[in-house]
């Protein structure tokens, strides 16, 4: 079923509260990423608003559905979700990557935050996101794993250990996004080590795997849908995205993945994603 | 009023049988998983030499190959240990502590999840295999590593206590297991706790703290001393992180000097955690029978313990020279 109206509109509208808030908590901390959570906020806010339903009312059930960060540089815009859902108090948002704060400046495992995994070294997570889709279903539970990936994190040799032991065993519940922005550290991720098609090397692993606009929430819906109604294979969806989407200045640049935006920046930012207010 | 002398730990009694304690792990595990329906047993390609191919057979729900990827197997492991399962996860030593360190550290240690790697065909006893299979840093990439627990088991009887502890002690755990046959040296009713160790004989003139295969070459290098008038206590220090520090303080106080023996670098190894111990608590002289800074070579276990000066001759020779050393 296509995503309404009134759905597509509440997911656009947390997207864009993500934003100003990433900008504003990397603004606050002095540091940190602000590129890839705002290319990833559309996708994000999909997955958790229409399909991880993650509140503070099921944080605490067992069965409930499970998210592993595996770009965990980008976990300004993952907090930023999880203070929309409720569960990460707002206040505590602008303390991120402070001393004392449990927002790390890259996820680590917080039961009563909803953080279910720690990251922060690339490569790592879809392993975890496995073995957690392998436990749920030896614990005879219909939770769904979702893991956030990204075409550098495609560059690390686990990746694909994890996705021919997940094929292997035939992990159905388990589905990964990868944030496809062509952008990593050193550059242009086609002229720093091209990973080339992923949809066809996901495919080539057995899985099943469609390329999707990462900023087009109704085509993301529908691909977390299809993964939903796979029965054997897990599922991939590349997310093509633009880093630093939202604020002109950022868009697109290397240099914007992990540079804080001064006063003046921030001022511009937040001018600029208010209008573009849904 | 003088403290009375602590007791010593039950010694295996009449002609001591050879089991590997990687044996001696399989048939626990088998055991664990026959009771504990939480236990999820992982291995890469080596279940038949790790000796988890006997749980995987009993249960085939609960056992998967991860192939060859290690890196894979400990964050499948964390992962599973996410959903509330406790995760066995066996390669050998320098491929589960090597090339997974970084899993280990960052989707293990650092959440504080319930993965135990037992790790076998630790250290020289690898014997022909040579350098590149002689796991012989394990013990300190695992020790320095916060929230884990390392467990050196000294034989069979040992390594399946040190499993069933491992399975009760929340959290990450290492154990590290030998391929060779070797001695049964602890007695049934020996009782391993993690944070102690056990003195398995009593002595006053120099002790002799070993773990692993080399606590057998410590009860030899014991009797060789003692037809010659000397009198070295033995302890097994099974448990190196946490380390019986009470026991080290004690054995410093008693002994005047204390000689460590490992088949491992003694670089961040025994003999750096005794060492520690030793200038925490009661600085004494200390020596350290091990590799020291060198890799192996291709050999038969007991040539290879020969020539590195870690059978008990050689120990004893050792603990006489460090005598001389004492205040
Ligand atoms: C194992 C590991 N190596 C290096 C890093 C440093 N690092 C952090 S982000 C990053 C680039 C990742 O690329 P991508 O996720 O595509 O970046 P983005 O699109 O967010 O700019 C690197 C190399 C790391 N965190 N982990």
């Amino acid at each position: 079923m296509v995503l309404n109206r009134e759905r597509a509109d509440a997911i656009r509208a947390t997207a864009h509260q993500v934003r100003e808030d990433v900008v504003r908590m990397v603004h606050a901390a002095k540091c940190g990423h602000p590129g890839g959570p705002l290319g990833m906020a559309d996708f994000m806010a999909t997955l958790f608003i229409e399909h991880m339903q993650l509140t503070p009312e099921n944080l605490h059930t067992p069965e409930r559905d499970r998210f592993v960060l595996g770009n965990g540089h980008t976990c300004a815009g993952y907090y930023a979700l999880l203070a929309a859902q409720g569960i990460i108090p707002r206040e505590e948002l602008m303390n991120f990557r402070k001393m004392g704060s449990p927002l790390q400046g890259h996820p680590h495992r917080n039961a009563t935050l909803g953080i279910d995994f720690s990251t922060g070294s690339l490569g790592n997570s879809l392993s975890g996101a496995s073995g957690m889709a392998l436990g749920a279903r030896l614990n005879g539970w219909d939770t769904r794993v979702y893991s956030a990936s990204s075409d550098g994190e495609s560059q690390e040799g686990q990746i694909w250990e994890a996705a021919t032991s997940a094929a292997h065993y035939g992990l159905s519940n388990l589905t990964v996004i990868v944030d496809f922005n062509n952008i990593q550290i050193d550059g242009e991720m086609r002229q720093v080590m091209n990973v080339r098609d992923l949809r066809e090397k996901y495919e080539a692993f057995g899985w099943h795997a469609v390329d999707v606009d990462g900023h087009d929430v109704v085509a993301v819906d529908a691909a977390l849908c299809a993964a939903k109604d796979e029965t054997e294979r897990p599922s991939a969806i590349i997310a093509h995205t633009h880093l630093g989407k939202g604020v002109s200045f950022m868009e697109d640049q290397p240099g914007w993945h992990g540079v804080a935006p001064n006063d003046e920046e921030l001022e511009q930012a937040l001018a600029e994603l208010e209008a573009l207010q849904p | 009023m003088p403290l009375a002398a602590p007791s010593t730990a039950p010694l295996h009694v009449g002609e001591p049988s050879k089991i590997a304690t990687r044996q001696a792990y399989g048939e626990a595990l088998l055991e664990l998983g026959n009771t504990q329906d939480d236990v999820v047993v992982l291995d890469a390609d080596l279940s038949g030499s790790t000796k988890t191919k006997a749980f995987g057979k009993a249960h085939p729900d609960r056992f998967f190959n991860l192939g060859v990827a290690e890196a894979n197997m400990i964050g499948t492991a964390a992962g599973l240990a996410c959903m509330g399962k406790v995760v066995f996860a066996s390669s050998f030593a320098m491929f589960a502590t090597g090339k997974a360190w970084e899993q280990i550290r960052q989707s293990v240690c650092v959440p504080d999840l319930n993965v135990k790697v037992c790790a076998t065909h630790a250290g020289l006893t690898v014997g022909e295999d040579g350098k590149s299979h002689q796991m012989l840093e394990d013990i300190t990439l695992m020790r320095v590593l916060p929230n884990m627990k390392v467990i050196v088991p000294a034989d069979a009887v040992e390594a399946a206590q040190a499993i069933r502890v491992a399975y009760e002690t929340p959290g990450p755990v290492y154990v590290r297991l030998s391929r060779a046959s070797t001695p049964v040296v602890m007695g049934e009713d020996y009782k391993f706790e993690l944070g102690k160790g056990a003195i398995l004989r009593q002595g006053t003139d120099v002790c002799i703290a070993a773990c692993g295969v080399e606590v057998a070459e410590a009860l030899i290098a014991a009797d060789l001393l003692a037809a010659e008038g000397i009198q070295a206590q033995v302890l097994n220090l099974a448990s190196i992180d946490p380390l019986d520090e009470a026991l080290v303080a004690q054995a410093a106080e008693t002994c005047g000097a204390i000689l460590t023996a490992e088949e491992h670098q003694t670089r961040g190894g025994l003999g750096d955690a005794v060492g520690q111990a030793v200038l925490r608590h009661k600085p004494v002289p200390v020596d350290m029978a091990g590799m020291d800074g060198q890799f192996g070579q291709s050999g038969t276990a007991e040539q290879l313990i020969a020539h590195y000066g870690l059978d008990g001759a050689s120990l004893a020779k050792r603990a006489k020279a460090l005598i001389s050393r004492k205040a």
